[in-house]
């Protein structure tokens, strides 16, 4: 999923404080799994700042939508009726439904309420951690499941590093060394001769180095 | 300031809190009527959400009671809700409201002493702290 996080509540209220009626929009997919912007956060968010309006004697009118997912138009559509009803939109989806919404809505202020950190999974219950970059040209296959390019501080192709101790990174030792886990796992699956297999340096060019990606369905495209 | 009468919200769990206050009642031991008392079947039950909206509608205190640790009746909804209110706090913080005006007590079902004695100093607590400045701002 993708994870996020909420803003300090200082920046949302300097995002909002010129508006007197919002809508808050939250989005039912990744950002409410990570509890992070799903109707339960629209509503929390939405009591607190109409209490820091109040706080100021002022009143904010909220409402609050909560779309299927911010990042598909057909959703997004949704809010056409409202929109007119509301000085500005607060998004509490990704950067992806932000800029989705702001697309959408042209004359319209859009902010966001959370900030968009990374691909993850739970780790735990209110844990989650970083598992994919993303880089376009997946190498999972080789690395016994485990991801160097997202969970290697170093990106290293060919690890582990000299700073791998005890299986932990150097940076932390709370950060799992990835070139450990890749080893370990592939001696579980009896496939230690992968690991003398040299990988070549990556192409990062199917990643963001490339600029803005995009993916087109000649099948699906109207 | 001196004839303030907060309004105080107690969110009890119904296997302690709240029967701790009929005790309380069975003993004949008043505590001040500033608290409303909202029976939850477990302190698990109470969401920040449900913090917060109280304080929205002008309380000017909060505070969930649930049982001892180690004696939910539903395992660990105690100890969820501690970390709800530890959440709320710095909620209320973060919009500029005083985060000594929620707190989590722990009590057991026969503790009526310990109930009226709390709800007299959660009372005192929150008197000295004054209105909730969502109101004050509100009336004027």
């Amino acid at each position: 999923m993708i994870t996020a996080e909420r803003k300090p509540m200082e920046e949302i209220l300097d995002y909002i404080s010129p508006f007197q009626r919002i809508i808050l929009v939250g989005c039912n997919e990744c950002v409410t799994v990570c509890a992070a912007g799903g109707r339960k956060e629209v509503g929390l968010l939405s009591s607190a700042l109409q209490m820091a309006f109040m706080k100021d004697g002022k009143t904010l009118s909220v409402n609050e939508i909560t779309l299927e997912r911010q990042c598909d138009p057909e959703y997004v559509e949704e809010l056409v009726a409202h929109i007119s009803q509301a000085d500005a939109v607060l998004s509490m989806a990704c950067g992806c439904g932000v800029q989705e919404i702001a697309k959408r809505f042209p004359q319209k202020p859009v902010f966001p309420a959370l900030n968009t950190k990374f691909m993850g999974a739970s780790e735990s219950q209110g844990v989650w951690s970083e598992r994919c970059k993303g880089c376009g040209d997946c190498i999972l296959g080789l690395t016994g499941g485990i991801c160097p390019v997202a969970r290697c501080s170093k990106r290293i192709m060919n690890g582990p590093c000299g700073g791998s101790t005890n299986g932990k990174c150097e940076i932390s030792p709370d950060v799992d060394c990835a070139w450990y886990l890749i080893w370990e796992r592939l001696k579980a699956l009896g496939q230690e001769d992968k690991y003398e297999d040299i990988i070549e340096a990556k192409d990062w060019r199917p990643s963001w180095h490339g600029g803005p990606r995009k993916i087109i369905r000649e099948d699906l495209v109207e | 300031m001196g004839n303030f009468e907060p309004i105080i919200v107690a969110f009890c769990c119904h296997y302690c809190a709240y029967t701790a206050a009929d005790m309380a009642g069975s003993m004949r031991l008043s505590y001040p009527a500033n608290v409303k008392i909202v029976r939850v079947p477990c302190t698990g039950k109470v969401d920040v959400q449900h913090i917060l909206q109280a304080f929205q509608n002008g309380a000017d205190g909060v505070y969930v009671a649930g049982c001892l640790e180690g004696d939910c009746h539903f395992k660990n909804g105690n100890t969820k809700a501690a970390r709800r209110v530890i959440y709320a706090k710095k909620l209320l913080n973060e919009i500029g409201l005083e985060e000594e005006r929620v707190e989590m007590l722990l009590m057991s079902a026969g503790m009526g002493e310990r109930f009226a004695q709390t709800a007299f100093e959660i009372t005192e607590k929150i008197r000295k702290l004054g209105p909730n400045p969502i109101k004050k701002a509100k009336k004027s």
